[in-house]
């Protein structure tokens, strides 16, 4: 019985080898970036703006490719960007100026750009293009340890995780560098303001740091899989508690199990790694639900019993 | 009674693609049209989009489970995974700090992925699962077609029947409660139907633009009317214009995909409303400020004039331009153009040698309102709210462009008629001639 749980667990390490330790790290690598930035969406009730991002910056790569030729060029990450922040710039137009509400403007401004990239699409490169539909919804990270290795330090690492360890960094970086304004504006824009930053530049700023990290975790895990990434750790690490910094440690260390699990679920069940890292993530959240120090229903339910416990002993007292 | 339909049904339905394609999208807009209205009063607008994503392990289940491909069973998976995702959501918002973006984001990215890991492990029997996703209206046959139709009269006649609850509902819960409607049922009829239709129009569009449609005309809509009626019936209209548009474009221009382009015609549907819309459009509310700003002026100067009179004595008949320009601070030049305005509305005349001006009957009239008003609220805010005496002119700059004549009598009354303002200046009535402020001197 013993052995084959151990079995289990080895099993990825006897089917990939060493791939496991590149799938891990590639999915770490995507999920990280993005649970950061996540984490401040969700605190700046936007986390469906990401959503929108992530549909919308389809035009932006579409007119960069046509100009570029060039899947790999990075002007499809600045084209990407400028899609993003267009699309941001839409919701405000309408939201600010007119009655429609937020989440209104914002499924208008996404399904148009979307739409919009789409009759590009046809229209600019016909049918026979590497945009397809199935690496929108898959992305490439199953295709992982068949890409291009370069050779670090003597081992030989896969192009894409080099790439995308390249992309977590500088989001860390540029989160390190932010933290303080990132999170003054996302809490206090007023106080913020009066301590003399700008929360539009920031907010600003901030959505073209989400269209980039959104295009770069798209080629990886797809589009609509982007917007799990993004929301997923940050939403288990708010249940998990209150304050700021131990939101994004935990949110970090939800990208990493979910990597881990992403691979268990993809070797036992034989399914889409990049589904799988998210569904993995979904598991975590849900324990996160369930037994997360702030929000857990379990301590909760159990906070209830002392509760009415307590009560029942007050009584009792003033009977007496 | 059923069979008895069928022939009916069939009898509707165009033989050719394209007219089975241009009745999908009429179809589609009216359906997404009428529920839209509601998605986009309840601020849910994105539960849409969510649901569209949930749906998906329904349909791989679906696809799964029947391979003979019925839609009925495809479709029930899918209502089953969709109203689970909506609970999921409510559950989610209910039991912790969550807010409902991202709890919405947090079902839908969850239930997408768990639709792609189990498609993955049955390719073949899920081959069709793109056809669902991304939606084509050409590849709508006669039998997807009579469940849209039939599904369109049912969602149009449940919709009718329960108008106003469901309206109710999506103001005020609280209140509809205390009316003794039975909310968390019409709650989920809502949802139901939400589910319903956004399977049902799913294979037709695809996952994306079912959001689309349910929120662009229905957002249009809103800034055409204020009454929910008429919005019904213009987001009906707008959607299927947008269909009707869309389908015969991507019909003309070959191969374009039509979901993304009837997107797109109601997207321009929704540019040109927010731009022209004649009370909450754009255009119309920059016109506004613009006219306003202008009545501002014109009042302005009038109340200059008024003032020069009144440290008169109101004894002269005329007031010159440049004791005019020395009052408002302003060039001789602008002045004589703010004037020629003021002569253009009849207000004021100006002299032969056009070196000074006298006022005309409404000019009087419109003058004394203003500074009337102005002195008033000084009153208002000194008596009633505490201020100083000397904290009161700005605020009274602005206020005595906007009082109605209502809120005026009011404060007349509040204040029981009063003759003065706090720094002791008469407060004039537009009945009162000019004859009589000169007998008062």
């Amino acid at each position: 019985m013993i052995m084959k749980i151990a079995d289990y667990i080895t099993l990825p390490w006897d089917v990939i080898g060493i791939g496991c330790l590149w799938l891990v790290l590639m999915a770490f690598f995507v999920a990280l970036p993005c649970s950061q930035i996540g984490s401040f969406l969700i605190l700046r009730r936007m986390a469906l703006t990401g959503d929108a991002i992530s549909h919308s910056v389809f035009p932006g790569v579409v007119i960069a490719f046509v100009i570029t030729g060039d899947l790999a060029s990075p002007w499809l990450i600045v084209g990407a960007g400028i899609a993003g922040m267009v699309s941001t710039v839409i919701i405000e137009l309408i939201h600010r100026h007119t009655r429609v509400k937020q989440d209104a403007a914002t499924g208008i401004a996404f399904t148009a750009l979307f739409a919009l990239g789409v009759v590009l699409m046809e229209l600019l490169l016909g049918r026979n293009v590497d945009l397809d539909l199935e690496c929108v919804l898959h992305g490439r990270l199953g295709l992982l340890l068949e890409e291009e290795e370069m050779v670090l330090a003597g081992v030989a690492v896969p192009l894409p995780v080099v790439v995308m360890g390249g992309v977590a960094l500088v989001t860390q970086l540029l989160l390190a560098v932010f933290y303080r304004v990132a999170m003054l504006c996302s809490f206090d824009e007023g106080l913020a303001a009066s301590y003399g930053y700008r929360p539009a530049v920031v907010h600003y700023g901030m959505m073209f740091v989400v269209s980039f990290v959104v295009v770069a975790a798209f080629q990886a895990v797809g589009a609509i899989l982007v917007i799990a990434l993004l929301i997923l750790p940050g939403a288990a690490a708010y249940l998990c508690t209150s304050r700021l910094k131990p939101m994004l440690v935990i949110a970090a260390v939800h990208a990493l199990l979910s990597g881990v699990g992403g691979l268990y679920l993809h070797v036992w069940f034989n399914t889409d790694m990049a589904a799988s890292v998210v569904v993995a993530g979904g598991v975590l959240l849900l324990v996160a639900w369930l037994l997360g120090p702030v929000d857990g229903l379990v301590w909760k339910w159990f906070r209830e019993d002392v509760e009415y416990a307590e009560d029942q002993a007050d009584e009792a007292g003033n009977k007496a | 009674m059923t069979a008895a339909l069928v022939p009916i049904l069939d009898s509707l339905i165009p033989a050719t693609g394209s007219g089975k394609a241009i009745m999908a999208a009429v179809l589609l807009g009216a359906g997404c049209g009428l529920l839209g209205c509601f998605v986009v009063l309840r601020r849910v607008a994105l539960m849409g989009d969510t649901l569209s994503h949930a749906v998906l392990p329904g349909v791989v289940a679906g696809l799964i489970y029947s391979p003979e491909r019925s839609l009925t069973l495809i479709f029930s998976c899918a209502i089953a995974a969709g109203l689970l995702g909506a609970g999921l959501v409510r559950a989610l918002m209910a039991s912790t700090r969550l807010k409902s973006d991202t709890a919405l984001g947090i079902v839908l990215a969850t239930f997408f992925a768990l639709g792609i890991m189990w498609q993955t492990r049955n390719q073949q029997a899920t081959a069709g699962v793109m056809h669902f996703l991304f939606g084509n209206v050409g590849s709508i046959d006669a039998a997807d077609l009579r469940a849209m139709l039939t599904s369109t009269v049912v969602l149009a006649v449940i919709v009718l029947l329960l108008r106003r609850p469901l309206l109710l509902v999506s103001f005020d819960q609280g209140f509809s409660r205390g009316l003794g409607y039975p909310v968390k049922l019409l709650n989920g009829v809502f949802y139901f139907l939400l589910t319903f239709s956004v399977v049902v129009a799913l294979q037709a569009v695809g996952v994306v633009l079912v959001s689309a449609m349910l929120i662009t005309p229905a957002a249009a809509a809103y800034l055409l009317t204020d009454r929910f009626g008429k919005m019904l019936v213009i987001s009906v209209v707008l959607g299927v214009l947008s269909g009707v548009t869309g389908g015969l474009i991507s019909a003309g221009a070959n191969d374009l995909p039509t979901g993304p382009v009837i997107t797109l015609a109601a997207t321009f549907v929704f540019v040109v409303v927010y731009l022209a819309a004649p009370r909450h459009g754009v255009l119309a509310k920059i016109l506004k400020v613009l006219r306003s700003k202008k009545r501002v002026r014109r009042e302005n100067m009038l109340k200059a004039v008024y003032l020069i009179f009144e440290t008169e004595g109101f004894v002269h008949e005329e007031v010159s331009l440049l004791m005019l320009a020395r009052k408002r601070g302003l060039t001789e030049d602008v002045v004589r153009r703010e004037c020629n305005i003021l002569k253009s509305h009849g207000l004021i005349e100006m002299s032969e040698d056009g070196l000074s001006l006298h006022l005309t009957r409404s000019g009087w009239k419109r003058a004394m309102e203003m500074v009337r008003n102005h002195r008033l609220w000084e009153l208002y805010l000194t008596n009633e709210a505490d201020y100083a005496e000397d904290h009161v002119h700005d605020d009274a700059e602005k206020i005595e462009h906007i009082l109605d004549p209502g809120t005026v009598r009011q404060l007349e009354r509040e204040l029981d008629f009063p003759k003065l303002d706090p720094h002791g200046r008469p407060i004039p009535h537009p009945t009162h001639l000019v004859s009589q402020l000169r007998a008062g001197n």
